[in-house]
């Protein structure tokens, strides 16, 4: 019996009982439906997550006080660490050659008004370094000044705070306060838009020393370095650790790279991808179920014809081979349904959500078609051993 | 062609034992037309069964065209029943999704038979039973007297040695079931070796000799025109 006849005479059989198959076929359709769709949305969380951390620029450093795990991101428990300061800064910039860029950041909250308008905002102190780090840009006005010492009282505003604090005006070259500081807008960023889950264009942005004052700090929050180089960046890591463990002796510093956030995330939502991928496939089990239990229906439905085809000369093998190949094709053009739907479902999703590049990675595809098959092929052993061990006079005596 | 010796076959009910077939002994030789009759519940069905390999007798020796297959193993039987021997039965037993064309093809498909010659072959098979203008009918869209030539053209395509029919006319009127005897005559004119079970003495009588069981035992065997005698010991065994 070749496999085209197999599968014609498997077909003629399942075409033989519409609704029965399709309602088995169903089951697998889902399941493989699901595993598409929840890991194109892991994988479309893991890209998403991947593309910000690009945004940001692949040979920058990122030095915070304390020491943290760098994969984990759990605080380890050291003393109390020393402040990462504006002269740490300088010893870097000096001391460290592969240095391009260095600017410091320093955050706080504070209120900012304009006349009668008034508004909370996040404050981050910094330099000019810090455009040219992050890839801003200025829509209008400048950005701060480069230095660290004597500084003017100027501020950068974020899109959203310029827009509520001057509807229709330009806010360049006026006054506001934050707090008890009087400051003049020099600039507005350009719009940033969500990244990292911070919206950029709700902070303002005043020089840093300003802003340690404005919050009584001592110590910066945060370090961004950009090294000459991507192939620099391990070297440049290691002399930065190096030179402030001489200074605050002690390494009370964590230097993050780019790569390895990216990739404790990468993991992370690879884990979860494959879970929820998981999940999805218990639903092919269960479809497996619902074939087998269709599969012993048809069986016994046709014992009669089992023991004809025996006594017309159908072997033992070829008898199996023909409930089996029911089996799987019940199963096989579930899996492709569920393909299908699941890919429109997809496109769906990214309609409603545009910005999330969702697509089912290649390997849930892979093992969602090949699952569907194997769904088949496993549970249809059971019914089509019982057609198998049917006794042809047993099963023809039957009317 | 045939040969049967102590053979008996023994039911297990419910743990109790039912003797279908005790101690047949019977030769049929190549080219024979044999009637089996007998009352129900005699074991007719079952001897043919045996005879067809489609079950084991519980004991004894069947040798079929010189072969011992009694206790042959389910591979050999399989290719015995494929190339030996073909087989109707009183509720012809088609695939019903299949056409009269298809099921007469099914035992070629199993066989490996390619295509376009399995095409050819039971094309030729339908129209030696004047059925050629049913090829595309499905069993629900032929007579019984159709269906059971359809039957029969499936028997005997793949060329066998034997054909054996159970109760091939029971399930037929007169005129159907004529048509079916005349198809039957042809074959075992042609030398096929014949075993008919019937309880039709008008089917009998066109037998070469005829067989009665009576509670799995050979009660008798006569000249098909002598299938009176038959009648007779029936009619006293139901009164
Ligand atoms: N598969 C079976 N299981 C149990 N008993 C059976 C089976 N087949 C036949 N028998 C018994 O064997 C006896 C002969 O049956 P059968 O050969 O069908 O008779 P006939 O065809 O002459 O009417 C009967 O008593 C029947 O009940
Ligand atoms: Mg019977």
């Amino acid at each position: 019996m070749s496999g085209r006849d197999l599968l014609a005479f498997a077909l003629r059989a399942l075409t033989g009982h519409r609704l029965r198959s399709a309602l088995s076929l169903l089951g697998v359709a889902i399941g493989v439906a699901a595993v598409v769709l929840l890991t194109a949305l892991g994988e479309g969380a893991r890209r998403y997550v991947t593309q910000q951390f690009e945004s940001l620029g692949s040979n920058v450093l990122i030095v915070m006080p304390g020491r943290v795990e760098t994969t984990g991101g759990v605080p380890g428990f050291g003393g109390v660490p020393n402040d990462l300061t504006l002269a740490d800064l300088e010893a870097i910039r000096r001391g460290v050659p592969s240095v391009s860029r260095i600017a410091p950041l320093a955050v706080g909250t504070e209120t900012i008004a304009f006349g009668d308008r008034r508004r909370q905002v996040p404050v981050a102190g910094t330099t000019r370094d810090m455009l040219d780090i992050r890839h801003l840009t200025v829509a209008r006005g400048d950005y701060l000044p480069r230095e660290t010492g004597r500084e003017p009282a100027v501020v950068v505003l974020g899109q959203t705070v310029a827009n509520e604090l001057f509807p229709g005006l330009d806010p360049v070259g006026q006054v506001v306060r934050i707090g008890a500081w009087r400051m003049r807008v020099i600039g507005v960023n350009a719009s940033r838009g969500v990244q990292m889950g911070t919206n950029f264009d709700e902070f303002v942005i005043v020089p840093v020393a300003t802003a340690m004052r404005m919050f009584d700090r001592s110590s910066l929050f945060r370090v961004l370095i950009e090294v000459r180089s991507h192939g620099e960046l391990d070297q440049a890591k290691a002399a930065v650790e190096a030179l402030l463990t001489a200074r605050h002796r002690e390494l009370d510093v964590t230097c993050l790279t780019q790569d390895a956030v990216l990739t404790g995330l990468n993991s992370i939502l690879g884990a979860l991808t494959l879970a929820l991928g998981g999940i999805a496939a218990v639903s092919l089990a269960v479809a497996g179920v619902g074939i087998m239990n269709v599969m012993l229906i048809s069986v016994s439905e046709r014992t009669r014809e089992v023991g004809l085809l025996k006594a017309l000369g159908a072997g033992r093998r070829q008898v199996l081979s023909v409930f089996l190949a029911e089996a799987v094709m019940l199963s096989g053009a579930g899996g492709v349904v569920g393909l299908a739907v699941g890919f429109v479902a997809v496109q769906v999703l990214i309609g409603f959500y545009p910005g999330l590049p969702a697509r089912p990675p290649l390997w849930a595809v892979v093992a969602a078609s090949v699952l569907s098959l194997l769904v088949g092929a496993g549970f249809g052993v059971l019914p089509a051993r019982r057609a198998m061990r049917l006794e042809p006079v047993a099963a023809l005596s039957r009317r | 062609m045939i040969r049967l010796e102590g053979i008996s076959r023994t039911f297990d009910v419910g743990g109790r034992p039912v003797r279908a077939l005790q101690d047949v002994t019977e030769t049929i030789a190549a080219g024979e037309h044999v009637a089996v009759m007998g009352p129900s519940g005699s074991g007719k069905s079952t001897l043919l069964n045996i005879l067809g390999c489609l079950d084991r007798p519980s004991a004894g020796s069947y040798t079929l065209d010189g072969r011992e297959v009694a206790q042959q193993g389910d591979g050999e039987l399989t290719l015995v029943r494929r190339n030996l021997i073909g087989f109707v039965f009183q509720f012809f037993h088609l695939v019903p999704r299949l056409t009269a064309q298809e099921n007469v093809e099914l035992p070629m498909v199993f066989a490996g038979v390619p295509p376009r010659e399995r095409r050819d072959r039971a094309a030729a098979a339908l129209a030696s039973v004047g059925l050629e203008d049913r090829a595309t009918h499905r069993p629900d869209q032929l007579s019984g007297g159709e269906r059971q030539r359809v039957a029969l053209a499936r028997a005997t395509v793949m060329g066998p040695r034997v054909l054996l029919a159970d109760e091939p006319t029971g399930n037929l009127d007169s005129a159907s079931g004529r048509q079916v005897l005349d198809v039957l005559e042809r074959l075992n004119a042609s030398g096929l070796t014949l075993v008919v079970v019937t309880h039709d003495f008008k089917v009998a009588r066109r037998s070469g000799r005829v067989v009665m069981l009576l509670d799995g035992r050979i009660a008798k065997r006569v000249a098909a025109s002598h299938v009176q005698e038959i009648a007779d010991v029936l009619a006293g065994e139901a009164r």
